[in-house]
């Protein structure tokens, strides 16, 4: 459904993604990891039309440059934030958006249903939460049916409790739809909930890619255990963690310690065990934050 | 998937809907409509029985303070304000042209300003019948058609600066910088020039041509009182020499500042990274 052949953007000097190839079929869901300034966003703007590129893209068989009127209308494109107008209403978006797409719509409970949103189409855009408007924005994509879904992190505006009922309607959408979808995403649960491969980008490089459980395997297990512990003790701590085969190094306030999973208690457990206290904890992914080895 | 008129004609509807709720709309009408009422109002009521010749060089001389401001500043804002806000990626996402994207646009706020400047020549237009003034209506709907044409002008200027520009408070600020030159550039900065480079005739009316603001001024003037005497030596030196294609040259100007900026701005959306 998409094909990427060599695919180069830069911006002045800046190589901000260089010869990337990759194929999306129906069905298949990729996301896009990496830091920031890998790539990601470039890569979905190209798919979507928003950036000139050398190298070709085609959605559906359409060129992307040269036949992007066609080629855009068979996507549905979730940035990560809109700015809609804060005195239009939702209904009238969705019918402005619609019959951009050529798609005359009467029941727009219908198609705010599927992002639970029914019943809100008579407000205004100002009454909307950033959550809400993101799932709107999903809904807007998906008027049409399109067959094609790029989504450019669309969570990262959102609290905890937004980006966790936004990955849910998606993940559930992914699963119903025999689409093809490409996801920019910096956190491993995403991921791991939506995609079905994940391509690593860094520094606009293709690095690798691989089925989503290789990467979940490989980038879950980076758990990072912050301990924050008394300066004194810290040397103490460390070795204490060494001594039974738990990695742990110094760091800022504390000490830092990859965990597996399940394995999150055993270096608080041991170090209670030698009378070490703990003054607080904090548990982080390096995954989350993009970075690889 | 939509044709070019249909998603031109669908952004153009939506556009105009915001504008004509937005703030700058109803800004800009009641502004202009104030001051066309307190011109037309004090130069009918100078004489109690006005001839239009008066009140149309007030009218003339606000228009061209006015309705430049207007066009630079609405256009300025179009493309940079979708830009700013995230808009601008997210509708050029959807199966429209970029083509269609800034043609549905520019149609929607030369409708707004068009319906703007209508309102304020309506109302100036009802003080001075109230007044028992008398005026020449084909002459004052030649004003109001130029001034339009004017506004439209200076739209795709503001547009084009739209376009190249990435904030709408730079694009402002540098539609009002054009203004400020634009403004300048006619009698006075046209007499300074003449005195200070010592220009030729010939060179002194193809600075004049080359400016709107002063097209404008100088067709108001031959279509309402059929005489350029007024504008000095530029201006008798135009009306002896071009007597008849006058008009023409005149029109050819609006057109070529109506078209030319806009079609730069179609063509800079295509050629750069709009987003």
């Amino acid at each position: 459904m998409i094909k990427i052949e060599n695919l180069t953007k830069r911006f002045g000097r800046t190589v901000a993604v260089g010869g990337v190839s990759l194929e999306v079929a129906q069905g298949d869901s990729v996301a896009l990891w990496g830091s920031n300034g890998a790539g990601k966003t470039t890569l979905i703007r190209c798919i979507a039309g928003l950036y000139r590129f050398t190298g070709r893209i085609s959605i559906g068989g359409y060129d992307a440059q040269r036949d992007g009127k066609r080629a855009r209308s068979l996507v549905g494109y979730v940035p990560q934030e809109i700015g809609f107008n804060d005195d239009q209403r939702v209904d009238a978006a969705i019918r402005f958006f619609g019959s951009l797409k050529g798609v005359s719509i009467r029941d727009t409970d219908g198609l705010l249903e599927p992002v639970q949103l029914a019943g809100h189409g008579r407000k205004r855009m100002r009454e909307l939460s950033g959550g809400m408007k993101q799932r709107l924005a999903l809904a807007l994509s998906l008027i049409g049916n399109p067959p094609v879904l790029l989504l450019d992190e669309v969570t990262a505006s959102l609290d905890v409790g937004g980006r966790r009922e936004l990955v849910s309607q998606l993940t559930a959408l992914a699963r119903s739809h025999d689409r093809a979808v490409v996801f920019a995403s910096h956190r491993v649960d995403e991921i791991a909930a939506l995609a079905t491969r994940v391509a690593i980008l860094d520094k606009g490089q293709l690095i690798e890619i691989l089925p989503v459980q290789t990467f979940a395997q490989r980038y879950r297990a980076e758990t990072l255990l912050h301990l924050s512990i008394e300066t004194p003790l810290r040397e103490r701590a460390i070795e204490l963690l060494q001594q039974t085969g738990i990695g742990a190094r110094l760091n800022g306030r504390g000490i830092l310690v990859p965990v597996a999973q399940g394995q999150r208690m055993r270096p608080i457990e041991l170090l209670t065990q030698h009378r070490i206290p703990i003054d607080d904890i904090d548990l982080t992914s390096s995954a989350d934050h993009g970075s690889h080895s | 998937m939509n044709g070019i008129l249909t998603n031109v004609f669908l952004i153009a509807r939506k556009d105009l809907r915001d504008a004509l709720a937005s703030r700058w709309f109803i800004l800009y009408t009641i502004a202009f409509a104030g001051l066309g009422l307190c011109v037309a109002y004090v130069s009918a009521g100078a004489s109690g029985l006005s001839g239009f010749g008066r009140t149309s060089a007030g009218l003339i001389n606000l228009v061209l303070l006015v309705v430049p401001l207007m066009g630079l500043t609405a256009g300025a804002g179009a493309v940079a304000g979708d830009r700013e806000r995230g808009m601008l990626a997210y509708l050029l996402a959807q199966p429209i042209s970029r083509f269609e994207y800034i043609t549905g646009r520019y149609v929607a706020l030369a409708v707004a300003l068009a319906m703007s400047i209508s309102i304020g020549f309506g109302i100036s237009a009802a003080a001075m019948a109230m007044k028992n003034a008398t005026t020449e209506i084909a002459g004052y709907l030649l004003l109001v058609g130029l001034t339009v044409a004017l506004a439209m002008a200076m739209l795709s200027v503001g547009m084009l600066i739209s376009v190249l520009v990435r904030r709408t408070a730079v694009a402002t600020g540098a539609a009002v910088f054009v203004w400020l030159v634009l403004v300048f550039g006619t009698d006075l900065g046209i007499m300074a020039g003449t005195l200070s480079l010592s220009l030729s005739i010939e060179s002194l009316l193809g600075i004049a041509l080359a400016n709107p603001l002063q097209v404008f001024k100088m067709a108001s003037l031959q279509f309402v009182d059929a005489s350029l005497d007024v504008l000095g030596p530029a201006g008798l030196y135009a009306q002896t020499e071009y007597a008849r294609s006058l008009p023409w040259i005149f029109a050819s100007v609006l057109l070529a500042w109506i078209v030319l900026p806009l079609a730069s701005a179609w063509v800079a959306m295509v050629r750069r990274s709009p987003v």
